[in-house]
């Protein structure tokens, strides 16, 4: 990525405004969407793994030690790990700017 | 050069598709453009051109696949009148929004209701500003000639834009003409094989119709004006070559006994001929009388248009559609905006007239021209449109 789209002219775009550039949605920050954001006790988490298997941005990645953790990058905030949790030692908490 | 043959209008638009060496056709029939797909149909059904004749469940399918097969670098012809273009509406905002070069032509109908399938241009009219490069043939020979217009401006790189060739309905479609081929050479000649700026193909994947946000659609939109604007060149340029190669130069706007005319009729389509003959029945009476016609409508033709009528002091506009409530016709409601603030602005009188296939005789643009006189002593404004030969 050369510019953000705020900087771009109408002299920029790409004929047709084609994206030309394959898989580059991951250049695409989600995670300024968010209002919640999860954390994880790792006292009460049996690293099984359900919260990186539910999360639908695949926004969870696994830590050396075997936890798990929300890549801030991408997640949305939208909880569905939190719910999924089996040992519920996920909690939202809000986001204070 | 090829051969002249008296041949309908409809047909000699499709074998003129055939000899454009077209890939794929989108279409669903419709009156009065039917005998164009049903043609085409047959050619592909014949073998005589090797195509993908696709007959669709509705026009909304019909753009959708043109965009489609436009895509993925295949030349792509559709066509439809009225309703149908009013059912494919989505889709054709988006096909310039991809720069797609689709050609469609439209066979001017009336949009319902009361139902009709007879002429006139309310159906174009309301599409007027969708993006596609819009322009206006009189006769048969124009329309043959105008499909190899349209494929080599659409597809040209530098504008790859779709365009829509409009013939009125009926009126041209269903009439036999004297229609002069072109050679199989010429045709060569004029139009290079399609080679799409953009293409969808798994070698190469590129992702088309992206969502655009708040921050960048303004962008867009600029970059999608521009483009319009900037075709003319190549418009202009395709009309040279097309002289040079077949004898017949056409122009954005076309005058008839125009010079020193103080008087002119503005017309847009096969309305136009009429006019002539009316033009010249008026000058046989010592009036000074001319004709504008527009063959270009988008993009509009504005130092064209404004260099051709210099000096005029009544344009008379005759309009086959209206703006209920607004301004009369939308061809006057342009004229008037683009001559706006000009120096000796002229009186604009606008005549709504020819709708759904009413007939309208040279006589009855000999009374246009009576009452632009009289009303020319007074103030016209805007809202001073005539439905002309309305039962009071």
């Amino acid at each position: 990525m050369v510019k953000s789209e705020e900087e771009l002219s109408w002299k920029d775009l790409e004929v047709g405004c084609v994206v030309n550039e394959a898989g580059n949605a991951s250049q695409y920050k989600t995670g300024d969407w968010r209002s919640m954001r999860p954390i994880w006790d790792t006292a009460k988490c049996i690293r099984c793994g359900v919260c990186y298997i539910f999360c639908p941005d695949m926004a969870i990645r696994k830590t050396d030690e075997g936890y798990f953790e929300a890549d801030l990058y991408y997640c949305k905030g939208c909880g569905i790990c939190a719910q999924e949790c089996i040992t519920s030692c996920i909690t939202m908490v809000e986001e204070e700017e | 050069m090829g051969e002249r043959v008296g041949i309908e209008v409809s047909i000699a638009a499709a074998e003129a598709v055939k000899m454009a060496n077209t890939d794929v056709i989108a279409a669903y029939p419709i009156t009065p453009q039917t005998h164009i797909v049903e043609h085409l149909s047959e050619l592909v059904a014949d073998g005589e051109l090797d195509a993908e004749f696709i007959p669709v469940e509705s026009e909304h399918s019909a753009m959708s696949v043109c965009c489609g097969s436009s895509a993925v670098g295949a030349r792509t012809f559709t066509c439809t009148s009225s309703q149908g273009l009013a059912l494919m509406n989505e889709i054709v905002f988006i096909a310039p929004s991809l720069r797609l070069p689709i050609v469609m032509i439209l066979a001017n109908r009336s949009m319902s209701g009361p139902l009709s399938i007879w002429n006139d241009h309310t159906d174009v009219m309301s599409i007027r500003d969708c993006g596609w490069i819009q322009i206006f043939t009189e006769n048969g020979q124009e329309v043959f000639d105008h499909v190899m217009f349209a494929f080599r401006v659409a597809e040209n790189s530098s504008v790859s834009l779709p365009v829509i060739v409009n013939l009125d309905g009926f009126v041209l479609t269903h009439v036999i003409e004297p229609i002069e081929f072109w050679d199989k050479e010429t045709v060569k000649q004029y139009l290079p094989d399609f080679k799409p700026v953009n293409q969808l193909h798994p070698d190469n994947p590129v992702t088309m119709g992206a969502f655009g946000l708040p921050s960048i659609f303004t962008e867009a939109k600029k970059a999608q004006d521009e483009a319009l604007i900037n075709s003319k060149s190549e418009i202009l340029k395709a009309w040279k070559e097309m002289g040079d190669l077949v004898g017949r130069y056409y122009k954005p706007v076309e005058t008839y006994q125009l010079d020193g005319s103080e008087t002119v009729f503005l017309t847009i389509g096969s309305f136009g001929e009429t006019v002539s003959v009316a033009v010249d029945e008026l000058r046989a009476q010592g009036k000074s009388v001319g004709q504008v016609k527009l063959r270009l409508w988008r993009p509009f033709p504005f130092d064209e248009f404004r260099e051709a009528v210099r000096g005029v002091k009544r344009i008379i506009v005759i309009d086959r559609a209206i703006s209920y409530g607004g301004p009369g016709g939308p061809v006057a409601s342009e004229i008037r905006s683009v001559l706006y603030q000009e120096e000796n602005m002229p009186v604009i009188t606008n005549f709504l007239c020819g709708f759904a296939g009413r007939d309208v005789t040279s006589d009855d643009y000999i009374s246009m021209y009576e009452k632009t006189e009289q009303m020319a002593k007074g103030k016209v404004t805007q809202e001073d449109y005539i439905i002309y030969g309305v039962r009071e």
